[in-house]
C-alpha cells in the first residue's frame, strides 16, 4: 500500500493509511526524504490520523524519518496521533522524542506557517 | 467456553497486520472497549513482530475466553524459532521497544492483563497474554 505524498508549497504532506507494514513504512521512509531533496521542502507533515496502531517499529520508523530529514535541514511534523493509539504507546514505553506534535492537519499547517511566515 | 476464535499464520510483515486487525475485530465482538481493542491490536503486532524478526514464521491465535465473572481475552503467541536464552533479560526494560534490539515483552506485559512466557533454547517461544473486559 503506497502512502500518498501530497505538495503543498514549501511543505509535503504525507497521509498514513490504517494497515501499514513494515515494507509500507520502509518504503515511505525513503520516498519522503527523496521528495524532500526533490522540491528543496522546508518542512514535512506526516499525517497518521488513520493508523490504529502504532507499535515499536512504526515509531521507531517515525523517529528515523523525522532524524532523516532534519539531517537534511528541513522539519518534520507528526499529527493527528489517536488518543488510544497514544495511551497504548505510553503503555508500550514508545516515545517521538524531538518530534514535532500537533492536533491534526489544520494544526500542523498552522504550526510551520507561523514558523516559516519570514521566509514564505 | 469460548467466544470466538482465529489464527493467523505469521510468515511475513505483512501478516503481522492482519493478525492485529483480526485481533482487534474479536476484541470488539467480544465487547471490550475501543480503546482496550487497540491496546490488544498493539500487543498482538508487538507478538507477530517478534515472531517475524527472531523465529521467522509462527502463528498467532486469540481466542475470547471466560472465567466465572469476567470475559477476556487469550492471546498466545507461538513459534519454533531459536527461543529465548534469558527471559528475565528479555522481560526487562530498557532492553527494549526503543531501541532497535530487544523484543518488546515488557511494553506487551504493560498492555495486558496477564503475561505468561515458555521459551526453550533451539525449541521455540510461546507467548501467551490475557485481558479482561473492564
Amino acid at each position: 500500500m503506497e502512502v500518498p505524498i501530497l505538495k503543498q508549497g514549501a511543505f509535503l504532506i504525507a497521509t498514513f493509511q490504517a494497515a501499514l507494514s513494515d515494507a509500507d513504512l520502509n518504503h515511505l521512509r525513503m520516498g519522503l526524504v527523496q521528495q524532500v531533496v526533490k522540491f528543496r521542502s522546508r518542512a514535512v507533515i506526516v499525517d497518521v490520523t488513520a493508523m490504529d496502531v502504532m507499535d515499536s517499529f512504526a515509531s521507531r520508523t517515525l523517529r528515523e524519518i523525522a532524524h532523516m530529514i532534519r539531517l537534511r535541514g528541513a522539519e518534520t511534523v507528526i499529527v493527528g496521533i489517536q488518543p488510544e493509539v497514544a495511551f497504548a504507546m505510553v503503555q508500550l514505553g514508545l516515545t517521538l522524542e524531538g518530534v514535532a506534535t500537533a492536533l491534526d492537519l489544520e494544526e500542523g499547517l498552522a504550526y510551520l506557517n507561523e514558523k516559516f511566515k519570514i521566509s514564505n | 467456553m469460548s467466544v470466538g476464535e482465529t489464527r493467523v499464520e505469521i510468515n511475513s510483515d505483512q501478516d503481522i497486520v492482519i493478525a492485529r486487525q483480526k485481533g482487534r475485530v474479536l476484541a470488539s465482538e467480544l465487547g471490550f472497549s475501543s480503546g482496550d481493542a487497540t491496546l490488544i491490536a498493539t500487543a498482538i503486532s508487538e507478538l507477530a513482530r517478534n515472531i517475524v524478526s527472531y523465529a521467522h514464521k509462527g502463528e498467532i491465535k486469540v481466542k475470547g475466553i471466560q472465567n466465572s465473572t469476567r470475559v477476556g481475552i487469550l492471546v498466545v503467541a507461538s513459534d519454533d524459532g531459536p527461543g529465548i536464552a534469558d527471559i528475565r533479560q528479555a522481560l526487562r526494560d530498557g532492553f527494549s521497544t526503543s531501541g532497535s534490539l530487544g523484543l518488546g515483552l515488557p511494553g506487551v506485559r504493560r498492555l495486558m492483563d496477564e503475561f505468561e512466557i515458555t521459551s526453550q533454547l533451539g525449541r521455540g517461544t510461546i507467548v501467551a497474554v490475557k485481558k479482561w473486559r473492564q
